[in-house]
């Protein structure tokens, strides 16, 4: 039944070789722990992005409860966190699951950078993952005032406090994010909500795809 | 595949009437030991995302995510903490070469170039060799700037009391406590204590919660003139009738739990 559903669709868009190219590669012996234990450091990588996707996933479902406004954030977040069936261990799995993508993510450039495998001709993918790097911190920063309790809020006024004294644009900085030059409040929840959810993860979507649209162009750097 | 003259296609589309074959590749021509992603080494995967995620749900379940109270922008002496990976900035701009005079140092210049340097690192580290001993400037570079992330975050985690801090922002549901806001004494109380000791005598940062006073009037009276412990002295400024007031509503409020 499902050879013919997908038979059916395969004789009309032909999907067998979109797949193929991305399933059907080679995992050669030295990145595979199965033949050398040591070879887990190329587990890194993989392991980053299934927390990406547990962050991707948990923080839809948060959204389904979280309300971006003053008057409900916090509310909405401890009515999640007390009330709602789950509720804790969903928030629990965003919240940890920042920290963890972290430190994976350091794992994972510290790998490859004392492997010295961003060298020739792997260096645009290099520059595509530090880009990420900072792409993910960005969502740490915006995602920290997000419950709209006294650390989010105080930790976010000195954040933009420091945005603020770059030289010449620092001003505009601080307004472009906080929505306004002096108050940090109900604009600047909205516009971190909306850099949160929207504009850091769409460029996060796009880097990951260039990132692994290389890996596969490229193959993995060959062993030590 | 055939190409050219005699291909044959489905419909009018371009997609062609020859099916492609679903069998993976033969990888053992490959060098060493070459296995096939699909579906040999993605079981391997899966296996170890499965035990990675046990572990990381085993994590969310010990700790539930903290949540203080709701962000009050007139609260005093809160003393603000970013995420943990942020504090090695954090604590950067803390060094006198940092700061004051030289903030773009601390904000700009260094941050700009270990961040730089890292986006570049393919272009600054361009020799042939990849094995670190034979790009030992690059190594030790990096190897500097990760003693110093985790010194920096280091001193400014070791200097933080996070029991305390957890404690002093546990949170206070204004509706749990009955609190008479029509009492004279709480016109007093807000003119006096509020901005340290919170709305509803919950506490904050700069004041403990008072909810939990064990102290009679007579001690609450010479309390708020002379201060105690970090308290300093004449907080209070009124008539000696109204302190009278402040402290029996304060024991009025405290006196309440104990029934």
């Amino acid at each position: 039944m499902l050879q013919k559903i997908y038979d059916w669709i395969d004789e009309r868009i032909d999907i067998t070789p979109i797949w193929r190219d991305i399933a059907d590669h080679e995992v050669p012996e030295h990145v595979n722990p199965a033949h050398h234990f040591s070879a887990f450091v190329y587990c890194f990588g993989g392991l980053t992005f299934f927390v990406l996707v547990i962050q991707i996933l948990s923080g839809m479902f948060l959204t389904m409860y979280y309300v971006p406004d003053i008057e409900n954030a916090w509310n909405s977040v401890y009515y999640l966190q007390t009330e709602v069936a789950h509720g804790q261990i969903v928030r629990g799995m965003h919240h940890w699951g920042a920290s963890v993508t972290i430190v994976m993510l350091l794992l994972h450039t510290m790998r490859v950078f004392f492997q010295g495998a961003y060298k020739k001709p792997r260096e645009l993918n290099w520059m595509v993952g530090v880009l990420m790097f900072f792409i993910v911190l960005g969502l740490g920063f915006t995602g920290y005032l997000l419950p709209w309790d006294n650390k989010s809020y105080f930790a976010t006024q000195v954040g933009l406090e420091i945005a603020e004294q770059v030289p010449f644009i620092g001003p505009e900085i601080k307004t472009l994010l906080a929505g306004d030059a002096e108050i940090v409040g109900a604009q600047t929840l909205t516009r971190f909500f909306a850099i949160h959810v929207f504009f850091l993860p769409g460029a996060l979507f796009a880097l990951l795809a260039a990132h692994f649209v290389l890996i596969r162009r490229q193959g993995i750097a060959g062993p030590l | 595949m055939k190409s050219g003259k005699g291909m044959k296609f489905v419909g009018d589309s371009r997609v062609r009437a020859e099916r492609t074959s679903q069998i993976p590749k033969d990888y053992s021509e490959y060098p060493g030991r070459t296995e096939a992603f699909w579906p040999n080494f993605l079981l391997k995967e899966w296996l170890v995302g499965s035990v990675f995620l046990i572990g990381f749900l085993t994590l969310v379940l010990a700790h539930p995510s903290p949540l203080e109270n709701v962000a009050d922008p007139t609260i005093i002496g809160y003393t603000p903490l970013p995420d943990w990976y942020f504090l090695f900035l954090y604590e950067l701009l803390k060094y006198e070469f940092a700061s004051g005079a030289y903030t773009l140092l601390g904000i700009l210049v260094i941050p700009g170039l270990a961040f730089g340097g890292l986006f570049l690192a393919p272009f600054l580290d361009n020799g042939p060799g990849r094995r670190p001993p034979k790009r030992p400037v690059a190594v030790l570079m990096m190897l500097l700037g990760l003693t110093a992330v985790v010194w920096l975050t280091y001193e400014s985690a070791a200097a933080v009391d996070w029991e305390q801090l957890a404690e002093d922002n546990e949170i206070v549901l204004a509706d749990e406590v009955d609190i008479d806001e029509d009492d004279p004494g709480y016109e007093i109380y807000q003119d006096n204590c509020m901005s340290c000791h919170g709305g509803s005598l919950e506490g904050g940062p700069a004041g403990p919660s008072l909810l939990e006073s064990e102290h009679d009037v007579d001690e609450i009276k010479e309390i708020a003139v002379d201060g105690i412990g970090e308290m300093p002295s004449g907080i209070f400024s009124g008539s000696d009738d109204e302190l009278e007031t402040l402290a029996e509503f304060i024991v009025d409020v405290t006196g309440d739990d104990e029934d």
